[in-house]
């Protein structure tokens, strides 16, 4: 059915990536990317790191032409409608619901929501309290510092190191509190974590690694982070990165997907229970048979362009009354990360690998370059490089493309 | 079809010397060299390149 019209809720880079490859995947019908942000689809990495560093980028049009994401001809007759946030969709009538209480229907639907910032719940004031996803969070944050303000991280995954880098190297002062262990142990393992830690310190961005969070000072607005060690740190702005949430709520109340984390698929991204969606990007939860069987979403930034190939093939054919294709759905997933003068380079999953080998470099000496390989039951699941040489990167990923699929 | 890197942009992630081997390339002092008018036979694998660049740094003009 050519004529069939497909609805993609999200209009970050999953779900441009989608609407493209549903025009490439041969869907002609009517497509309609539904953005709950004011702004065409935009690199979101940039806000922790470049962007927030360059002044000249002084409001958020300024951030967004800078931002953008480079669009296909073939999503030309594509209509966008930004400023459309979905607050409810119908799977069995194929009816969406928008914030403005007007409705849409879909015989397609690809759930491309993503996630918004976790906040902390703990009490105390508001204002002066940060998060870093959108322009508008960036331009909020960057209009909040003085010359030398007193920061306090809350979080020392990838975005909270990236903030604190990129503040210190503006000028201000920065304390990072996580209290699950050095900074990003999660994913490069304890032993780097702890390096890349007093790399950082030798920088001047101070780590309370331990306490978390008890409560915020001040009345109108934030003056200080309270420890639930009772340690009081002042500061004049705080920025949380204390992970995600996913965006799913529009979905509730259907009686087939399973949203216990994400979106449920198959390995072809197909909603499970339910015959005509597919979920794309960050909030998608599939088996990686690179891996194991067992479904995860991943947050990394080649993803949503990944599975918006796949999900796009798997709606396209399922339009159509055809099977979708049965070649197992493997994608390597891959970020980068940069801090200060160091590039974290990462393929795979490492998080998966409890078992790591330190294969060259020294720890003392992060940027001469460290590569670390991460293994589960004999098998190398992850590799960490860090300030490798960007020509040894087709070599690094491909150890994965020798894997053969289990599944 | 012809590409262009925006040199003040790129940052030598190499992502795309991965997507379209034959047409952006590494060199020995880890920096990018690309062929800017490619042949047709590497559109899908220029689109690609585009797609994954980090820092979107590629332009593909028709």
């Amino acid at each position: 059915m050519s004529g069939s019209a497909v609805a993609v809720v999200g209009g970050s880079l999953a779900g441009l990536r989608a609407a493209e490859q549903l025009r490439i995947a041969g869907h002609t019908g009517p497509l309609t990317v539904y953005s709950a942000e004011a702004h065409l689809p935009y690199n979101r990495p940039p806000l922790s790191k470049e962007v927030l560093a360059d002044p000249d980028l002084a409001d958020a049009e300024a951030m967004v032409a800078r931002l953008a994401f480079r669009r296909r001809a073939v999503v030309e007759d594509v209509d966008f409608r930004l400023g459309a946030e979905v607050t409810a969709a119908d799977l069995a009538t194929g009816k969406l619901t928008l914030g403005d209480g007007s409705g849409e229907s879909f015989d397609g639907l690809v759930v491309a929501t993503g996630l918004r910032p976790r906040r902390l719940g703990c009490p105390g004031p508001v204002a002066g309290r940060h998060v870093l996803r959108t322009v508008e969070d960036c331009l909020d944050l960057r209009a909040d510092l003085a010359p030398g303000s007193r920061v306090v991280v809350v979080g020392a995954g990838f975005i909270g190191c990236e903030a604190a880098c990129t503040l210190t190297t503006l000028g201000h002062r920065v304390t990072v509190v996580e209290p699950t262990g050095a900074p990003m142990n999660r994913v490069i393992g304890p032993e780097l974590a702890v390096a890349v830690q007093q790399h950082h310190e030798a920088a001047g961005i101070a780590f309370v690694i331990g306490p978390g969070v008890s409560a915020f000072t001040g009345t109108d607005r934030v003056t200080g982070v309270t420890l639930d060690d009772g340690t009081h740190l002042p500061a004049d702005l705080v920025v949380e990165a204390v992970g995600s949430v996913c965006n799913t709520e529009f979905l509730a109340g259907n009686p087939g997907p399973d949203l216990t984390d994400g979106v449920l698929t198959d390995n072809r991204l197909a909603v499970v229970g339910v015959s005509n969606a597919v979920a794309v990007g960050d909030v998608a939860r599939f088996p990686n048979p690179l891996f194991d069987d067992v479904p995860r979403r991943v947050e990394h930034w080649s993803i949503p362009t990944d599975t918006a190939k796949r999900a796009a093939a798997t709606l396209a054919a399922r339009l159509r009354g055809d099977e979708p294709d049965p070649t197992p759905f493997a994608p390597i997933p891959s970020f980068w990360s940069d801090q200060l003068d160091l590039r974290f380079q990462s393929f795979g999953s490492p998080a998966l690998g409890p078992e790591i080998r330190l294969e060259e470099g020294d720890l003392d000496h992060l940027t001469a370059g460290v590569l670390t390989t991460h293994h589960r039951d004999g098998q190398h699941v992850g590799t960490i490089a860090l300030n490798l040489p960007p020509a040894r990167q087709r070599q690094l990923r491909e150890a994965f493309t020798a894997v053969v699929p289990t599944a | 079809m012809k590409v262009t890197v925006d040199m003040g942009l790129c940052q030598d992630h190499g992502q795309c010397a991965i997507a379209a081997p034959l047409v952006f390339r590494i060199n020995d002092e880890g920096h990018l060299e690309y062929d800017g008018t490619p042949d047709e036979s590497e559109r899908l694998n220029v689109e690609e390149a585009a797609d994954v660049c980090p820092v979107q740094a590629i332009l593909i003009e028709d």
